[in-house]
C-alpha cells in the first residue's frame, strides 16, 4: 500500500519556501553575472586577434568538458586558497555558476552574432562607429534579440543546475528537502514535491520558449 | 595561514589507486547508462516523428517530464523514494545505489537523446518524404530506406555531445553514495584536506575521458559522412 501523507509538506512549508527562495536567489545572481560575461566571451570567440581568440576558446572548451559538479568542488576548494579565509558555500556556488554558465551563454550569443549580416556591420562602420560603438549599438542588440528563445532554454537549465549547490551544503531547495527527510523519513512526499515544483516552473519556461519560437517562425 | 600545496598526494598510495578505481567506475556508469539511453531515446524520438497523434503525445510528455526536473532530484527520487515502496527484497538489495544511478541517468539521458533524434529526422527535407511515398514505398519502408539512413548520420554530432554529457552527468552519482571519480576526490579531501589537488586530478580524469571520445567519434564521423553534407568546422 502506498501512503502519501502531504501533512509533512504543510508542516515544513516554511523551510521548503526558504530553500526555494535561496534557489531563486542563486539563479538570479548567476544569471546577472553569467549573461554579461557570456556577451564578452561570445565577442572573444569571434575576435580576429589571436591573443584574444585562443585564450577565450581554451577557456570555453575547458569549462564545457568539466562536470559542473567538479567545478563547484574545485572552486569551493580553491577560493579559500586565494582569499586565505573561509568562504561561504553561497559565494563558491555563485562563482562556479557564473564561470560555468557564461560559457554556455557565450556560445549561444556567438551564434547570434554570426547571424547578423556582414552588410549590417559594414554599414555601421561606414557611418564612423568604432568597434565598441558598433558592438554596443548594432551587434549586441540585434544578436541578443535573435537568441532570446535559446537563452531562456539555457536559463531553465541553469535553474535546474542550481540544485547542484546541494553538494557543498548550501541550503537551497533540494538540500532543505533532504534535511527534512533526514528528520521525518518521508522521501516520497518530499522529493515528489520538489520534483513537481521544478516541473511546474520549468514547464512554464519551456512553454514560453515554444510560443516565442512559433512567433519567430510566423515573422519569417 | 597560507595553503601548503602537496601534489604528491595524487601519486601516493592509496589515493592514486582510488582515483584509478573512481575513473573506471565513472566510465562504467557512463557506458551502462548509455546502453539504456540510446535505444530508449531513439524509440521515443521516433515516436515523436510519427504521424500518429497519440504516439507524438506520449513522446512529448516523456521528454517534458524528464527534462524539466533536475537530474539530482530524479536520482534522489529513484534512490530514496521508490525502493521502500517495492518491499524489502528490493530496498535491501546490495549495490542498490549503483542500479539506481545507472537507471536514473539512463532514462534521463534518453529524453535528451530523443530530442536530437527528433530534430535529426526533422532535418530530412519534407520533399524527400513525399518523394519516397510517391514512389510507392509504405510508411515503414520510407523510414527504413530514406529517413533513417539520412537522419542518423545527421544525428551523429549532437549524439556525440550527448555521449560526452553522460560522463559529465555521471558525477551526480556521488550524491547517492557512489565513489566514482568525483566521489573519490571528495573522499580524498576528507582524508587529507587536500581537496584542491584531489579535485584537480579528478578534473584531469574527466578531460581524458572527454578528449578520448572526441577523437573516437571524429573518426566515426569521417567514415559515415554523407558526401557533400555536414562538415564540421
Amino acid at each position: 500500500m502506498i501512503m502519501v501523507d502531504v501533512s509533512v509538506i504543510i508542516e515544513n512549508i516554511d523551510l521548503l519556501w526558504g530553500g526555494l527562495l535561496m534557489t531563486f536567489k542563486l539563479f538570479i545572481v548567476a544569471l546577472a553575472g553569467g549573461l554579461p560575461l557570456g556577451i564578452f566571451l561570445g565577442l572573444g570567440r569571434l575576435s580576429s586577434r589571436k591573443w584574444i581568440y585562443y585564450p577565450v576558446s581554451a577557456y570555453v572548451h575547458f569549462i564545457r568538458n568539466v562536470p559542473l559538479l567538479m567545478l563547484i568542488f574545485w572552486i569551493y576548494f580553491s577560493l579559500p586558497i586565494l582569499t586565505g579565509g573561509l568562504v561561504e558555500p553561497f559565494y563558491a556556488a555563485v562563482v562556479s555558476f557564473i564561470i560555468f554558465e557564461a560559457t554556455y551563454f557565450g556560445e549561444i550569443i556567438r551564434a547570434g552574432y554570426q547571424s547578423v549580416s556582414k552588410g549590417t556591420i559594414q554599414a555601421a562602420y561606414s557611418t564612423g562607429l568604432n568597434y565598441w560603438q558598433m558592438a554596443r549599438y548594432i551587434l549586441i542588440p540585434i544578436a541578443l534579440r535573435r537568441v532570446v528563445p535559446s537563452m531562456i532554454t539555457q536559463s531553465i537549465v541553469l535553474f535546474q543546475d542550481t540544485s547542484l549547490a546541494y553538494v557543498i551544503g548550501l541550503h537551497e531547495f533540494v538540500r532543505m528537502a533532504s534535511l527534512i527527510d533526514n528528520r521525518v523519513i518521508r522521501p516520497l512526499e518530499l522529493y515528489g514535491f520538489v520534483a513537481i515544483v521544478f516541473l511546474v516552473i520549468c514547464s512554464i519556461g519551456s512553454q514560453i520558449v515554444k510560443r516565442l519560437e512559433t512567433k519567430e517562425g510566423e515573422r519569417k | 595561514m597560507a595553503y601548503q600545496f602537496d601534489w604528491s598526494i595524487i601519486w601516493s598510495e592509496p589515493y592514486f589507486r582510488w582515483l584509478i578505481i573512481g575513473l573506471i567506475k565513472t566510465i562504467e556508469i557512463g557506458l551502462l547508462s548509455w546502453i539504456i539511453a540510446l535505444p530508449l531515446g531513439i524509440g521515443i524520438g521516433t515516436l515523436r516523428s510519427l504521424p500518429n497523434k497519440a504516439c507524438r503525445a506520449i513522446g512529448a510528455i516523456y521528454v517534458e517530464f524528464f527534462r524539466n526536473i533536475p537530474l539530482l532530484v530524479q536520482l534522489f527520487f529513484w534512490y530514496y523514494a521508490i525502493p521502500p515502496l517495492l518491499g524489502t527484497r528490493i530496498s535491501r538489495l546490495p549495490n542498490l545505489e549503483w542500479y539506481c544511478a545507472i537507471f536514473g541517468l539512463g532514462i534521463y539521458t534518453a529524453s535528451r537523446v530523443a530530442e536530437h533524434v527528433r530534430s535529426g529526422f526533422n532535418s530530412v527535407p519534407i520533399g524527400q518524404r513525399f518523394a519516397a511515398l510517391s514512389t510507392g514505398l509504405s510508411q515503414f519502408q520510407m523510414f527504413r530506406y530514406v529517413i533513417i539512413p539520412y537522419g542518423f548520420r545527421i544525428m551523429i554530432p549532437p549524439l556525440t555531445t550527448e555521449f560526452l554529457t553522460i560522463f559529465k552527468n555521471s558525477a551526480l552519482a556521488m550524491t547517492i553514495g557512489i565513489l566514482e571519480l568525483s566521489g573519490i576526490s571528495w573522499r580524498i579531501n576528507e582524508y587529507t584536506f587536500h581537496g584542491f589537488e584531489a579535485t584537480t586530478a579528478a578534473i584531469g580524469g574527466y578531460l581524458i575521458i572527454g578528449l578520448t571520445i572526441i577523437f573516437l567519434m571524429g573518426q566515426l564521423e569521417k567514415r559515415l559522412r554523407v558526401p557533400g553534407l555536414m562538415r564540421r568546422e
